[in-house]
């Protein structure tokens, strides 16, 4: 991965986590009703960050789980490579929860949408919110974020990347150049 | 005809014949053997690397016709196997009507002499039972006296004892054999391929090695007791080649053929499910290999034969189980026979010429074809190098049933003359 | 978004059978399967993974639960699906398997899931045709969803197939389910045996690496699984076994000949069974029965299967 600039540095990170906790929890007047789904793989683990931050801040469980979208995407047959199916790991019934729907980077839109229906052939929650690190524009569906880490208007040649340390070693947003591998 | 030949190896084992020579053929008769610079008038062809055999003789061929024209016909048959180096085919009685009576040989025999001017001669074989039912005896006198030159129920075996004792008997009167399609047909009902672990593996039903040999095994102890000439067809296990070789050092009149796929595939070739590689006795396994190549190199296995079966695509072009059994083979032959027996030094190419042309020729008392001058000019011209890949689409056969498309082989028939005709084989 | 380690396909565009299968694609298919009984665990229990995408059941020869199966399979990833049942013996007197499959191709169908009691007819489809083809059952060939399913079942209770001792029990000659798991239970470590009267082993079964037994005691005692298969009553009349009475008496699974290891001995079966012939009614029923669990499990492996065949490229 060829590094062009370091928008976010593990500093800002833990902050920009911070601030977003307390958005969800500002606008869901506490955390009684909300449950935290993060977008596999990389939204997996904003979603556990989120979580930890949430359950310091108010003392008290959350329930949360995982969403593996492979089985909704809409670009499947398209693919010259076929994604290893993780599995979707939510183990409570979504029905009437604040589902706040985490990911790392909104781009196209069509992740989302792939989650919307997932979730909604889960059961029937009281709504779904969604939170992302980065939004980096180039919209193809009519979808928006309810939180967002920060905006980072790109050109079509760049690539934003999410670092966590749980995969990557750090946390940062970094900008690259495009490589292989198209939008996601 | 006025031929000259310059060049040619001219093998043949029943006189001793084994030299380079010119050969000069006029009217269809052998003119001079030897050194012949100039012939007036003749046509001549060089035949340097080339061998000039007494004609070769396929005497296991199904030529279908009357009945199944679709497959094959006299004609189609015949012009395979001039292409394929024969100047002489039995074919089978398993047609429609059977060759149980002797119009039906009469016909035959009159069909087949305006092919090609009558380069190849059929000698139809009748057979043992009437429509081939296995229940009363067909009139074999009668089907003698009219052409046929041995006798079979090949499709089926002969399969009741007693039917077998009663055809013998007439078989010694007669002085032509009983040709057994050797197969116990309780063992193998409903099998496709041979019972081992390929078929366990491929979940096929297996037609076992033993069906064979108890079929030849008894028929065996009757030709001893009843004293006929009696010919193994198409045999394909090691326990077979073991009983004729025993019962030909007790001097019985028993006589065996093999087919060129026996000796070269194994039921290895099934895997493909291919319905090419299903026929009757099926493929067998290395082990019953090397024992035929024992059998044909000690002269346990007198004749190499092809059970020419032509087969419509549309026949074969289904599920395995539900093909028809048999290949084609008149055109393959030769080129198999050399690469696998000759190359490999299991046989000489002159011990290859007894078993594709004296042979069978003494079985069956047919007209011998001799190398000599001032003898008719029956000849096989082969090319022993050459090498070539099997096309069906080059066949003249009408089937194109062969599961040797696209093998390279080496030795090809080059020509034949018979009767007054030459043919190039392309 | 670099991929890691995230894509991986089948070694084949078709599934012909489990024979020469990489255990790669055996694991594979297990654990895309697991995600598929977590499907199945949905009030929903429906994905638009296939949509768009057309099969075609091609069963020339009946199996209810078999069809059931693939159907459900079929239309829980929002496949279009097409029934097309024919009697063998209909077919082969009039359209052939390559003119039927043909016809079938020209209506723009993605996979044909084919049962034929003739061994190799997926094989002969998958050379004529295009489309991808799942055999479901072929003769006494290979039936690689059933197998697939017997292992996605040893797995979830054992944790882990190799090192099981496995037993197939009964009519191993004429059976799809047997050949299909010795290559899938070999593949995946497992030490697997045969047990029978020996006219329904086939031959030389023993090359495939494993081992014989006739006394069901022995074979008993050295296993963790007995896979009982379903004893065909008409083979009766093929002398392959003289009585039904004396085949129960010494090739029947019993609670009294459980008892005698002192230990659960895990039953599975692909059905439909015989009740007290090849098993007691009350050991099919018992607790460590796995016969209904490999009904659910068979689902989650047919949605597994053609998502993988149905997705690649």
């Amino acid at each position: 991965m060829n590094i062009k600039s370091r928008v976010i540095d593990a500093a800002g990170f833990e902050r920009t986590v911070t601030r977003l906790a307390h958005e969800i929890l500002e606008r869901n007047k506490g955390a009684e009703t909300i449950a935290i789904i993060g977008i596999r793989t990389r939204g997996e683990f904003l979603a556990k960050r989120l979580v930890d931050k949430i359950q310091r801040i108010e003392n008290r469980e959350l329930q949360f789980g995982f969403l593996d979208i492979t089985l909704y995407r809409d670009d499947l047959r398209g693919k010259l490579t076929q994604p290893i199916l993780k599995g979707t790991v939510i183990s409570f019934d979504v029905t009437g929860k604040d589902i706040i729907l985490v990911d790392d980077v909104l781009y196209t839109g069509r992740t989302v949408r792939a989650a919307l229906d997932e979730l909604i052939d889960l059961g029937r929650p009281q709504s779904i919110q969604l939170a992302v690190m980065v939004d980096r524009g180039h919209r193809e569906l009519p979808i928006k974020a309810d939180f967002i880490g920060k905006n980072i208007p790109t050109a079509a040649g760049d690539e934003v990347h999410v670092l966590m340390k749980e995969i990557d070693g750090e946390d940062a947003v970094v900008l690259t150049d495009a490589i292989e591998g198209g939008k996601s | 005809m006025n031929i000259l030949f310059k060049n040619a190896h001219l093998i043949d084992p029943a006189l001793n014949v084994d030299s380079v020579a010119d050969i000069h053929i006029v009217h269809g008769i052998i003119q001079k053997i030897g050194r012949v610079s100039f012939a007036k008038g003749a046509e001549v062809y060089d035949l340097a690397e080339k061998i000039v055999a007494p004609g070769f003789v396929d005497m296991h061929v199904h030529l279908r016709e009357p009945g199944y024209e679709y497959k094959e016909t006299i004609e189609t048959g015949c012009r395979a196997a001039a292409s394929g180096g024969f100047t002489a085919v039995c074919c089978m009685p398993n047609t429609n009507p059977a060759i149980d009576d002797a119009s039906v040989v009469k016909n035959i025999l009159e069909r087949a002499r305006s092919v090609l001017g009558g380069i190849v001669d059929v000698y139809p074989i009748a057979a043992v039972t009437k429509g081939r039912e296995g229940k009363e005896l067909a009139p074999m006198m009668e089907l003698a006296d009219a052409g046929a030159v041995g006798f079979t129920d090949d499709g089926a075996p002969v399969e009741q004892a007693e039917i077998m004792r009663r055809a013998l008997e007439y078989a010694s009167m007669i002085g032509k054999p009983i040709i057994q399609h050797a197969e116990d047909l309780t063992l193998t009902k409903g099998g496709a391929m041979n019972e081992g672990f390929i078929s366990t593996g491929l979940g096929l039903p297996g037609m076992p090695q033993v069906a064979e040999e108890v079929m030849v095994a008894r028929d065996i102890r009757m030709v001893e007791y009843i004293g006929a000439p009696y010919h193994v067809a198409h045999i394909s296990t090691r326990g077979t080649v073991e009983l004729v070789r025993s019962t030909k050092a007790k001097k019985l009149p028993v006589t065996c053929e093999v087919t060129p796929h026996h000796f070269t595939l194994t039921d290895e070739a099934v895997r493909s499910f291919d319905t090419n590689t299903k026929m009757n006795p099926p493929l067998r396994t290395q082990e019953d290999i090397e024992a035929i190549k024992e059998g044909l190199r000690d002269g346990t296995i007198d004749v190499i034969a092809t059970d020419h079966a032509p087969h419509s695509q549309d026949e074969k072009e289904v599920e395995f189980a539900f093909a028809p059994f048999g290949i084609v083979g008149l055109e393959t032959a030769i080129g198999l026979a050399i690469t696998e027996l000759v190359e490999l030094k299991v046989l000489t190419l002159s011990q290859l010429i007894e078993k594709f042309s004296i042979n069978p020729r003494k079985i069956l008392k047919l007209s011998s074809a001799k190398i000599a001058e001032g003898e008719r000019a029956n000849l096989t011209i082969v090319d022993p190098k050459s090498e070539w890949v099997v096309d069906i689409r080059q066949f003249k056969s009408k089937s194109k049933n062969s599961p040797f498309h696209g093998r390279t082989l080496r030795g090809k028939a080059f020509a034949v003359i018979n009767n007054n005709q030459l043919l190039f084989s392309d | 978004m670099p991929l890691t380690e995230s894509s991986r396909r089948l070694a084949s565009r078709h599934l012909l059978g489990l024979e020469g299968m990489p255990k790669e694609d055996v694991q594979l298919i297990l654990d895309t399967a697991k995600s598929f009984r977590e499907v199945l665990e949905r009030p929903i229990k429906k994905v638009p993974t296939l949509q768009g995408k057309t099969i075609v059941n091609l069963f020339f020869e009946s199996s209810t639960r078999t069809r059931l199966s693939f159907e459900l399979a079929e239309r829980r990833l929002s496949a279009d699906v097409v029934n097309f049942s024919a009697d063998v013996s209909s077919v082969k007197k009039g359209e052939t398997l390559k003119d039927t499959a043909r016809n079938i191709e020209m209506m723009k169908i993605d996979i044909i899931v084919i049962r034929h009691a003739a061994a190799g007819a997926p094989h002969f489809l998958s050379k004529v045709v295009n489309a991808i083809i799942v055999n479901a059952g072929d003769g006494a060939h290979e039936h690689p969803t059933q197998a697939l399913l017997d292992l996605y079942t040893m797995r979830e209770k054992f944790g882990q197939i190799e090192g099981l001792n496995v037993c197939i029990v009964g009519d191993i000659a004429h059976s799809r389910v047997a050949l299909s798991d010795i290559h899938g239970l070999k593949a995946m470590g497992a030490n697997v045996s045969v047990c029978g009267p020996k006219t329904l082993i086939p031959r030389e079964i023993e090359r495939f690496g494993v081992r014989v037994h006739y006394k069901l005691d022995d074979a008993i005692r050295e296993s963790d699984v007995l896979n009982v298969l379903r004893i065909q009553l008409e083979r009766q009349a093929g002398a392959y076994f003289p009585t039904i009475r004396e085949y129960r008496e010494y090739f029947g699974i019993t609670r009294e000949r459980l008892d005698k290891v002192k230990r659960p001995m895990t039953i599975m079966h692909p059905g439909p069974i015989n009740r007290d012939v090849e098993l007691s009614a009350n050991v099919a029923d018992g607790e460590h029965s796995l016969i209904l669990q490999q009904v659910l499990n068979g689902v989650a492996v047919r949605m597994a299967i053609l998502y993988l065949l149905g997705t690649a490229n």
